[in-house]
C-alpha cells in the first residue's frame, strides 16, 4: 500500500553512491571536544574535573531536570580541558576535552543490562535515561522522557525510517546491517511505551531494507513495515503520522497529543545498543557526501569527534568545498568552522562544490504557488513572506505562521530563488519576540494596579487602626 | 583549521530546484510552438512576422525599462518572451498589421507589467491587457480576419466560427466544422485557431507540472456545462463543441487564466476562479457586444485573485473542519 502525504516536493535523492557503501570505522581522533549540552532541555553540569582519567563510556555530565539526556565519555583517557566551544547551532558550549589514549578502557557501567530489567518499561526507560539517548534524527529530543510522559496517552508507536532528505544514508546502511538488532531495539521501545503495536516507515528508495526488514520477521514482533512514497519531508513527525495513522498533531501540541510517539531509527539501533550491549550514546553512524567529498561513505564516528578530523579521515575533499553542512542538506546547519564536533545527533556531513544552493542576486517571486502546494503544513509561503518583510507580526500570527516546522519545501521549490525558509525562521522570533513583549507589557500594567490598590488598601488600614 | 578556506553560512535548505524562473518560462514558450507551427501551415509566414515583431518589442521594452531605471533583474527570466508571444497569439494573422504589435508591446510591458513593479507585481495579465488595448483603440484591424489556406471560400476576409456563434447561428457542416477548429483551418487569432496544438502545448505544461490541471478544467468546464444547458441551434451538443473549440478559449483557459501572476495560489482559490473565468466568458459571448468574453472575463478575474486568495486558505494542519468541531461541541454540549 502507498501512503501519500500532503504537500511536499521531490528533491533529486542523491542517496548513490554511499548508499552501497558498507558502515566502516575510522581512526579515533587523538582529542574529542565532548559539549554539554547536545540535547533539547537543561545543559548538563560536567561531573569531571581537569586532569581526571575517564574511561570509555563514563559519564562524564549530568542535569537534574526531567527534561535532559546525561553525557559520556566516548574515549578512555584525561580530561584535559572543560572550557567554551563553538558547537554545531553556532554557540559557544561548555565541553569537556578529553585527550585520547587510545585504550578504550570501558567504564563499569558499560555492561548489559540484566534480562529481567528489559520486561519493565520503568526500567528500560531508566536504562535509556542513563545511555544519554536523544532523538538521533537530529531533533535530539530526549527518548527517555518522550516515553514516560506518552505513558497513558500513546496508543502507536512510530518508528521513523522515512530518512526523507537527500544524500544520507546512515539510517539505511544501519537498516541493511543491523535488522535484528533493530528489530529488537524497536522491541524494547514498543514494551517501554507499553503498547504492542508499531509502525515502521520507510520510503520506497529503499526497497532492501524493507524487504529485509520483513524477512527477518517484523510482522511477527508486531512492527508493520509501512512503505512510504518518496517526498519530502516525508519524516517529518507531523507529516508522518498523517501519513501512516491519518491523525493530524494539532498546532503547537505534541504527538502524544494524538496517541502517537516517533521515534527515529537511529534512535530504536540506540535502545538496542544500551539495552543489550551496555552502550551509551557515544557512537552515530555518520554519512559523509556531497558533491566536493572524494569517496563518499558511511562512517562510526564517536561523539565529539572534530569534522575535520571525520573529512581527513574518509578521504578529504576532491574539489575545495564552498559549503559544508552538519546534517541533511534541507534542514541541516551550515557550518563556517571544521573543528565543531560531531555530536548524537549529526546523521551526515556534506560538503558541497557545485551549484547546489543556486543563489540568485535578486530573487523574484512569480506568484506561482508552489510554495502552497509544498507546504507539508498546509500554509501559504508566499503571503507569510510579504508580512514577514514588512513586518507585520499581527498578520504573520493570523497566516499561523508558528505552524511552520522549518522543513526547507518552499525554498527548495521556489523558482523565483526567495529565501522564504530563512524568513519564516525571522519572522517566528519576531512573532515570539512581540509575544513576550505583549506580556511583560500586561504584567508590567497588573504590577503596577496591584501596587495601586495596594497603596490605596494601606492608608484605610492604618485609619482603621488608629480608630480601634 | 590550518589553510584558508572560503565557507558559505546560510540558512537551511541547502540545495533548490534546477526548475528555475527561466526554465518555467521556457517551458511555456516550447508548449506555445505547436500553435505557432500550426498558423504558419494555415496562414503562411506573415504569423511568424507578427510574432517575431511582438516579441522582440516586449523584450527590448522589458530591457530597456529596467535598464533606464535603474532596476535589478533583466530579460533573463523569459517572461517578455512569453508576454510577446502570447500577445501575438491574440492579433489578426496578417503582416500588416505589424506595427500594433508594437503598441501593444508597449501598454503590455511598460504600462500593465513594470509600472506595477515587474514580474509578479502586475495585476493583469500583460497580454491580454495589451490584447484588449488594440481591441478598443483599433477595433477594425483587429477584427478583421484573413481566410485559413484550406477554407472554401473566396472572400478576402472571413468571417470567425466565433461571430457566427455571437450571432447565434452554428457553423454549417457541423462535424467538419468541429474538425476544422481542432486543427486550425478557420478565421482567426493567429495563435487561437487550433484547439489541438492549443491542447498539446498544455499536455506538456501539466507534464511538466508548470501548470495544474485546476484553472483549465474549471475554465473549460464551466463553458462546456453552461454551453450545453443554454444552447442556441437545434443541436447542443455541436454549439458545446464549436464554443469551446472557437475563439481564444483554449488559449485563454490553458495560457492566460493559469498565468502565475494574476492568478490566485491557493488550491481552492484556483477552482473558484476557473470557474468565475468560464462564468464570464459565456456571459459575455451570449449577452456582450463583442463577440469574444475570454479576454475581459480573465481580466475581470485578474482583479479578483487577490479578494479569492484571502477568502480560500488551506485548511490549517491540525485543525478539524468547521462543521465536524461544531459537532463535536454540540456532542459535548
Amino acid at each position: 500500500m502507498l501512503f501519500k502525504s500532503h504537500g511536499g516536493v521531490h528533491p533529486n535523492d542523491m542517496k548513490a553512491p554511499a548508499n552501497e557503501a558498507v558502515i566502516t570505522t575510522i581512526p579515533q581522533p587523538p582529542q574529542v571536544v565532548i559539549p554539554m549540552s547536545q540535547h533539547i532541555g537543561a545543559p548538563c553540569t560536567p561531573l569531571v574535573a581537569v586532569g581526571d582519567e575517564v574511561k570509555l563510556g563514563q559519564k562524564i555530565g549530568e542535569a537534574k531536570a526531567p527534561v535532559s539526556a546525561p553525557i559520556h565519555a566516548s574515549v578512555s583517557g584525561k580530561v584535559v580541558a572543560i572550557e567554551p566551544h563553538l558547537n554545531n547551532l553556532g554557540n559557544m558550549v561548555t565541553s569537556v576535552v578529553i585527550e585520547n589514549d587510545f585504550k578504550d578502557t570501558p567504564a563499569e557501567t558499560m555492561v548489559p543490562a540484566p534480562a529481567e530489567a528489559l520486561e519493565s518499561p520503568e526500567q528500560i526507560a531508566d536504562i535509556v535515561r542513563e545511555a544519554g539517548i536523544v532523538g538521533m534524527g537530529g531533533a535530539t529530543f530526549p527518548t527517555a522522557f518522550k516515553i514516560t510522559s506518552g505513558w497513558g496517552k500513546v496508543d502507536t508507536v512510530i518508528i521513523n525510517g522515512a530518512e526523507c532528505e537527500p544524500y544520507i544514508n546512515s539510517d539505511y546502511r544501519t537498516m541493511v546491517e543491523h535488522p535484528e538488532e533493530l528489530l529488537k531495539g524497536i522491541a524494547l521501545i514498543m514494551k517501554a511505551c507499553k503498547v504492542d503495536k508499531a509502525y515502521f516507515g520507510i520510503e520506497l528508495n529503499k526497497k532492501f531494507a524493507i524487504d529485509l526488514l520483513n524477512f527477518k520477521g517484523a510482522k511477527q514482533m508486531g512492527i508493520e513495515i509501512v512503505p512510504l512514497k518518496c517526498q519530502y519531508p516525508q519524516g517529518a513527525e507531523k507529516t508522518l503520522i498523517k501519513t501512516i495513522t491519518g491523525r493530524e498533531v494539532p498546532p503547537g501540541g505534541l504527538p502524544a497529543a494524538v496517541g502517537c510517539n516517533v521515534f527515529n531509527t537511529f534512535t530504536a539501533y540506540s535502545v538496542y545498543r544500551a539495552c543489550y550491549e551496555g552502550w551509551p550514546a557515544i557512537e552515530r553512524v555518520v554519512t559523509v557526501a556531497g558533491s566536493a567529498i572524494a569517496d563518499p561513505k558511511n562512517v562510526k564516528v564517536r561523539v565529539g569527534t572534530s569534522m575535520e578530523w571525520v573529512f581527513e579521515q574518509t578521504g578529504g575533499f576532491a574539489k575545495e568545498p564552498w559549503k559544508i553542512i552538519m546534517g541533511g542538506p534541507m534542514m541541516g546547519m551550515a557550518q563556517y568552522d571544521l573543528e565543531v564536533p560531531c555530536g548524537k545527533g549529526t546523521a551526515s556531513l556534506l560538503a558541497f562544490a557545485g551549484d547546489e544552493d543556486k543563489t540568485v542576486a535578486d530573487p523574484v517571486c512569480i506568484r506561482c504557488g508552489q510554495c502552497v502546494d509544498g507546504c507539508p503544513m498546509n500554509l501559504q509561503p508566499i503571503y507569510m513572506y510579504m508580512y514577514q518583510q514588512k513586518g507585520d507580526v499581527e498578520m504573520l500570527q493570523k497566516l499561523n505562521i508558528m505552524d511552520c516546522v522549518e522543513c526547507g519545501s518552499c525554498s527548495y521549490i521556489c523558482p523565483g530563488r526567495l529565501h522564504l525558509t530563512h524568513a519564516f525562521k525571522t519572522g517566528k522570533a519576531m512573532v515570539q519576540a512581540h509575544l513576550a513583549a505583549l506580556k511583560a507589557k500586561e504584567e508590567a500594567e497588573k504590577a503596577k494596579a496591584e501596587a495601586e490598590a495596594a497603596a490605596k488598601a494601606e492608608p484605610a488600614k492604618e485609619e482603621k487602626k488608629e480608630e480601634k | 583549521m590550518n589553510e584558508e578556506r572560503k565557507l558559505i553560512v546560510s540558512s537551511s535548505p541547502h540545495i533548490r530546484t534546477p526548475r528555475s524562473t527561466r526554465a518555467i518560462m521556457l517551458d511555456v514558450i516550447i508548449a506555445l510552438l505547436p500553435a505557432l507551427v500550426m498558423s504558419v501551415v494555415m496562414f503562411g509566414v506573415d504569423p511568424l512576422i507578427v510574432t517575431a515583431v511582438s516579441v522582440i518589442s516586449c523584450v527590448v521594452f522589458e530591457f530597456l525599462y529596467r535598464k533606464l531605471l535603474k532596476k535589478p533583474g533583466g530579460v533573463g527570466d523569459l517572461s517578455a518572451v512569453v508576454t510577446g508571444m502570447l500577445l501575438a497569439f491574440c492579433m489578426p494573422p496578417t503582416a500588416d498589421n505589424w506595427w500594433l504589435a508594437i503598441i501593444g508591446a508597449f501598454f503590455a510591458i511598460v504600462v500593465v507589467k513594470q509600472l506595477f513593479g515587474g514580474i509578479g507585481k502586475n495585476i493583469l495579465n500583460p497580454a491580454l491587457a495589451g490584447r484588449a488595448f488594440l481591441l478598443i483603440s483599433y477595433a477594425v484591424r483587429m477584427t478583421t480576419w484573413a481566410p485559413a489556406r484550406f477554407q472554401h471560400i473566396d472572400a478576402a476576409t472571413a468571417a470567425t466560427p466565433l461571430s457566427s456563434l455571437h450571432a447565434g447561428q452554428l457553423v454549417d457542416g457541423e462535424f467538419n466544422a468541429v474538425f476544422d477548429m481542432l486543427i486550425g483551418n478557420i478565421g482567426g487569432c493567429l495563435g487561437e485557431v487550433s484547439a489541438l496544438a492549443l491542447l498539446l502545448g498544455g499536455a506538456w505544461l501539466v507534464y511538466r507540472k508548470v501548470i495544474s490541471l485546476r484553472i483549465p478544467v474549471t475554465y473549460i468546464g464551466t463553458v462546456a456545462v453552461l454551453t450545453l444547458i443554454f444552447p442556441r441551434g437545434n443541436n447542443a451538443l455541436f454549439w458545446m463543441l464549436q464554443n469551446l473549440l472557437s475563439g481564444g478559449l483554449m488559449l485563454g483557459a490553458i495560457f492566460m487564466a493559469t498565468d502565475y501572476c494574476t492568478s490566485p495560489v491557493t488550491p481552492k482559490g484556483q477552482l473558484i476562479y476557473g470557474v468565475g473565468c468560464g462564468l464570464l466568458t459565456v456571459l459575455i459571448r451570449y449577452f456582450g457586444s463583442y463577440p469574444e468574453g475570454v479576454s475581459f472575463a480573465i481580466l475581470v478575474m485578474n482583479l479578483c485573485a487577490w479578494l479569492i486568495d484571502q477568502h480560500t486558505a488551506p485548511r490549517r494542519f491540525g485543525v478539524v473542519g468547521k462543521k465536524t468541531k461544531a459537532k463535536k461541541e454540540d456532542a459535548k454540549a
